[in-house]
């Protein structure tokens, strides 16, 4: 494993010379690390690139970790990770990936990812991104995450993107069934010429389901980001979703979020707002001893934590 | 000392709101300034604090001429500034904006102790964002904590009593009271409400854009409560005072 692939495993996950608990670790499309332990099994894929992951019924509190890492141009690697999450379990997963180019070649990482939770399970799931490197060559990171909650499970995915790529789609669907969960925290900061495509997709098909969707971004440069989220209620459900963009210089956000009742009993909700910081906002931090740039920073930071 | 020369101030529409203003608001003291609606305190509030900048005049803090200083230099000298509509920030937690008023990390003791001065029951509160949630008497207490956190020279209090209720009011006074008695700054507090008049040292009556009275308090709040029946937007009695008794 390069130095450059352990510099951005650090900065996706918590690498510290290796992982705590069950970790699988992608390097250039190849496997530069994987250990399984007694209740979470890590397999190759037989039939595509990817892996199979079982957490027994049971598991608590342990970790997976299945970082992926690019750091060649020239490389357009995709992989589909399963995970199949055990009755009562309740674990941590984290999934970071970088993408780092010193040339003017392009790379991209697509990671199709699965989760299915069987009933009364607990995952917080964690993904961030980053793009690193001096090269020219256009950084693309595009995950689909397809989520299947059974009854009474529970899923909290955190999904933080705080620079460096160039161009992302991410695509995150769930189905939602009995009394299950689905929380998921978005963050995303563009700059530049980046380009930022959201799309969420939830169907809660279960009495007593529930969807809470948060999405906050920061577009600055030129950098464009585009948002779209459809919650349907199926049955007796709540779903809210939460769409909050701060535009910074030329930044330019679209929202378009979508709201489907087909159940008398479904309550959904959605808030949106564009718009630059308030400048009220500005001063008060100003009054407090802060610089004009100094409270923007904060604002900023504050805003995407 | 903060020292006013003369300023005025013209709105953005023509209209003349300050036509010049002398005054002298002596270190430690607490200062309410109050006056009919329209009769410019608020705009006063903001031309100490760097908000406005005056068409003329001059305004001194101590010795140092601060006219031309914006409000990130007045802050830095040790001017506070409460706003009357506290501001909302989503993503910054109560600790965050402490912090960043006391200029420095804080421990969690020393953050709720300024959240327990401001009548919060700290550990609620400080770990919550600063956001629409909070309710108008809850995030009027942490406006006043991040002034306490700053420990000014002077702080200037833009109307404390608007958009809080009964309740909340109550505990107020007592804010500023144990204030008074802890803080060795400078306070200054636009203020209709006769029980803030009452706990000042100076009052400062401001109509039309001039000072028509100023003197203690001991002078100063008889002659307005006398006058109160033929000049009712000089005063609003508590009673007056609308919300419900409880958040």
């Amino acid at each position: 494993m390069n130095e450059i692939t352990k510099e951005l495993l650090r900065q996706v996950s918590d690498y510290q010379d290796g992982y705590e608990g069950a970790y699988n670790i992608r390097e250039n499309g190849g496997c530069a690390g994987r250990k399984s332990t007694e209740h979470i099994r890590i397999d190759s894929k037989t039939d595509a690139p990817g892996l199979e992951i079982h957490i027994l019924p049971g598991t608590k509190g342990e970790t997976v970790s299945i970082p992926a890492c690019v750091t060649q141009g020239g490389i357009d690697d995709i992989v589909y990770n399963d995970f199949y999450v055990g009755e009562g379990a309740d674990v941590l997963i984290v999934a970071g990936c970088g993408v780092h180019l010193e040339t003017g070649e392009p790379a991209r990482h697509n990671g199709i990812h699965r989760f299915f939770l069987a009933k009364n399970s607990h995952v917080i799931y964690q993904e961030k991104h980053v793009g690193t490197g001096n090269g020219l060559g256009q950084r693309s990171i595009d995950p689909v995450t397809e989520i299947y909650l059974e009854e009474g499970s529970e899923l909290e995915m955190d999904s933080l993107q705080l620079g460096g790529v160039d161009h992302t789609l991410r695509k995150t669907s769930g189905v939602v069934g009995k009394g299950a969960t689905l929380i998921i925290r978005e963050r995303i900061l563009t700059d530049g010429e980046q380009q930022a495509r959201t799309e969420f997709e939830v169907e809660m098909n279960g009495e007593d389901s529930s969807v809470n969707l948060i999405s906050r971004s920061v577009a600055r440069g030129h950098s464009y980001q585009a948002y779209r989220s459809r919650i349907v209620g199926n049955a007796p459900c709540a779903g809210h979703s939460e769409c909050d963009a701060i535009l910074a210089e030329e930044g330019r956000v679209d929202a378009a979020p979508e709201l489907t009742a087909n159940h008398q009993e479904a309550a959904l909700i959605h808030e949106a707002a564009i718009g630059k910081i308030a400048g009220e906002q500005i001063l008060k931090l100003r009054t407090l001893g802060l610089t004009e740039e100094e409270a923007e920073a904060k604002i900023i930071a504050g805003f995407l934590k | 000392m903060l020292t006013l020369k003369q300023v005025t101030w013209t709105a953005p529409g023509g209209s003349s709101v300050l036509k010049g203003i002398d005054l002298v608001v002596p270190d430690h003291k607490l200062v309410v300034i109050t006056g009919p609606n329209g009769g410019g305190k608020t705009t006063l509030a903001k031309l100490i604090s760097g908000l406005e900048k005056p068409d003329s005049g001059r305004i001194y803090l101590d010795e140092t001429d601060i006219t031309d200083l914006d409000v990130t230099q007045r802050a830095r000298m040790g001017i506070s500034y409460a706003f009357q509509q506290p501001v909302r920030f989503k993503g910054l937690t109560v600790a965050n904006l402490l912090e960043l008023a006391a200029g420095k990390p804080l421990s969690e003791d020393e953050a709720c102790g300024y959240l327990v001065q401001v009548g919060l029951c700290a550990r609620d509160y400080i770990n919550r964002e600063v956001n629409a949630t909070l309710s108008g008497g809850e995030i009027k207490r942490i406006e006043l904590a991040t002034v306490l956190a700053r420990h000014s020279k002077l702080s200037v209090f833009d109307e404390p009593e608007a958009g809080i209720d009964l309740w909340s009011f109550h505990n107020l006074i007592g804010v500023f009271q144990a204030m008074k008695e802890s803080q060795s700054g400078t306070s200054v507090i636009i203020s209709h409400q006769e029980r803030i008049l009452a706990i000042a040292d100076e009052i400062v009556v401001i109509a039309d854009g001039q000072i028509t009275k100023q003197g203690p308090a001991s002078e100063i709040l008889p002659q307005l409560l006398a006058q109160e029946s033929g000049c009712p937007q000089c005063m609003k009695k508590e009673i007056d005072f609308g919300g419900q008794p409880n958040e």
